[in-house]
């Protein structure tokens, strides 16, 4: 049976981990190479990089990292944040990632989707979406969720999918730091729109959310960042949680 | 030296980094002739069958992995490696693989989600290959949008579950392939690699 993914998000600036996590007998809690391992021998099924405020100078200290990173940790790994062009995809697939997660450059340009698929094929492609809820519908959002454009995103979930995304990851933008769950209703009307895994993410605050992400939002894998990084959960707590109620994890 | 054969398809780096991380000799190499020199070769790669074929055909390289395997040279596919060993794949319908085994490349199901991404487990149909190196349904991570229908079913070493049972691995001889990435598949994959270059 293929396993729902659990996926730790790490927000990396510098070459650093920012916002701390908390993890027993840490040596350095903001090392980025150092939390990876960890993650990697508590069962994380993939990791997420994303370089949060990515500028040009950083984006070589960035790309060090990816190399390290690569040459000890022999688990998937995306790096989002700041992938704007083919050549952008390119340094990052090179330094070692296994996908890059593009997010405001599809939505300005999606052909970058299908540009990046063609080239590096669909399976390292992740579109990023950030989505808030309007009158109107799902509406995409710009600049961290704090614009609400008028692109439809269940629309622009059709398209970067027939335009070669490989997976689509679901940052529901008004769940996101609630705790209060994933955002079910969103997650499923794109998992309806697609044929591609979708990664729901933003919101989890107790245990039984994952496993709700899959069973009400039809997510096939889960990210989640402060929940795991605070301690709240290991991934094997989320991972026991998942297999109590009937899915298949690896444990 | 062992050989990881270059034919422009995806990231393979990772596949030398995993092996050069457990002490191995591997190289990088496009060249025929390096592949024939090889004790060992690794045929990895992502990406589309039919471009594949194209590259295989314009390098040469096709002929030094049919000469490989003629010749008992211990043999690694991963993933597209797995598949082009076959005939042909519904990809690319044009496209002749290499004809190593018989049997088609297939799409999943139209209802399934496509690709498979994410770890499977792997259920072996028999013991002697290097997947004994870890115990029985162990998960591997898995991303493709085909599998492989052997037409011999004794070539099928193990078989994994996406909406029914499908090739995980096939083995003959010296040859081994898996369908799976073991160089993204953690401790399992690593130790998958270790027993697999202990081999004699």
């Amino acid at each position: 049976m293929l396993t729902v993914r659990v996926i730790p998000c790490l927000d990396i600036q510098g070459g650093r981990v920012v916002k701390g996590v908390q993890f027993e007998g840490l040596r350095d809690a903001g090392d980025p190479l150092e939390l990876a391992e960890r993650y990697d021998r508590a069962g994380a099924d993939e990791l997420c990089f994303l370089d949060i405020r990515a500028s040009d100078q950083q984006r070589s200290i960035l790309l060090e990292l990816l190399a390290k990173v690569a040459s000890r940790l022999f688990i998937p790994f995306t790096v989002g944040g700041g992938i704007r062009s083919i050549e952008d995809v390119r340094a990052v697939l090179m330094a070692g990632a296994d996908k890059v997660s593009i997010g405001s450059a599809a939505v300005a340009d999606p052909q970058l989707v299908a540009r990046a698929a063609n080239q590096f094929g669909s399976q390292c492609v992740v579109v990023s979406l950030d989505v808030r809820r309007t009158p109107e519908g799902y509406r995409l959002t710009s600049h961290g969720g704090r614009q609400t454009t008028d692109r439809d995103a269940l629309e622009f979930a059709s398209q970067v999918a027939q335009l070669g995304a490989g997976e689509l990851l679901v940052n529901d933008m008004d769940a996101d730091g609630t705790r209060a769950g994933f955002g079910h209703d969103l997650n499923l009307a794109i998992a309806q729109r697609v044929q591609i895994p979708v990664i729901a993410s933003g919101g989890a605050g107790q245990l039984q959310h994952f496993a709700e992400a899959v069973t009400l939002g039809g997510a096939t894998a889960v990210l989640a960042a402060s929940v795991l990084h605070d301690g709240t959960f290991t991934v094997r707590d989320v991972k026991q949680a998942m297999r109590d109620r009937g899915l298949a994890v690896r444990l | 030296m062992i050989a990881i054969v270059d034919y422009g398809a995806g990231n393979i780096a990772s596949v030398h980094r995993a092996l050069t991380h457990l002490g191995a000799d591997a190289r990088i190499t496009a060249e025929p002739a390096e592949v024939l020199r090889a004790s060992r070769v690794v045929f990895p790669g992502q990406g589309h069958f039919g471009q594949a074929v194209e590259r295989l055909r314009h390098s040469g390289l096709d002929d030094a992995l049919r000469q490989t395997l003629q010749r008992g040279v211990p043999f690694l596919g991963i993933c597209l490696g797995l598949q082009l060993l076959f005939e042909g794949s519904d990809e690319a319908p044009a496209a002749a693989g290499l004809g190593l085994l018989p049997g088609r490349c297939v799409r999943f199901a139209a209802e399934l989600r496509v690709p498979q991404v994410g770890w499977n487990s792997v259920q072996a149909l028999r013991v002697g290959t290097a997947l004994d190196a870890r115990p029985q349904g162990e998960h591997y991570y898995f991303v493709h949008s085909y599998h492989a229908v052997a037409a011999q079913p004794s070539d099928v070493l193990a078989t994994a579950d996406y909406g029914g049972p499908f090739t995980a691995a096939v083995a003959r001889d010296q040859l081994l392939a898996v369908q799976f990435h073991p160089e993204k598949s953690g401790q399992a994959g690593l130790d998958l690699l270790q027993a697999w270059l202990s081999q004699k």
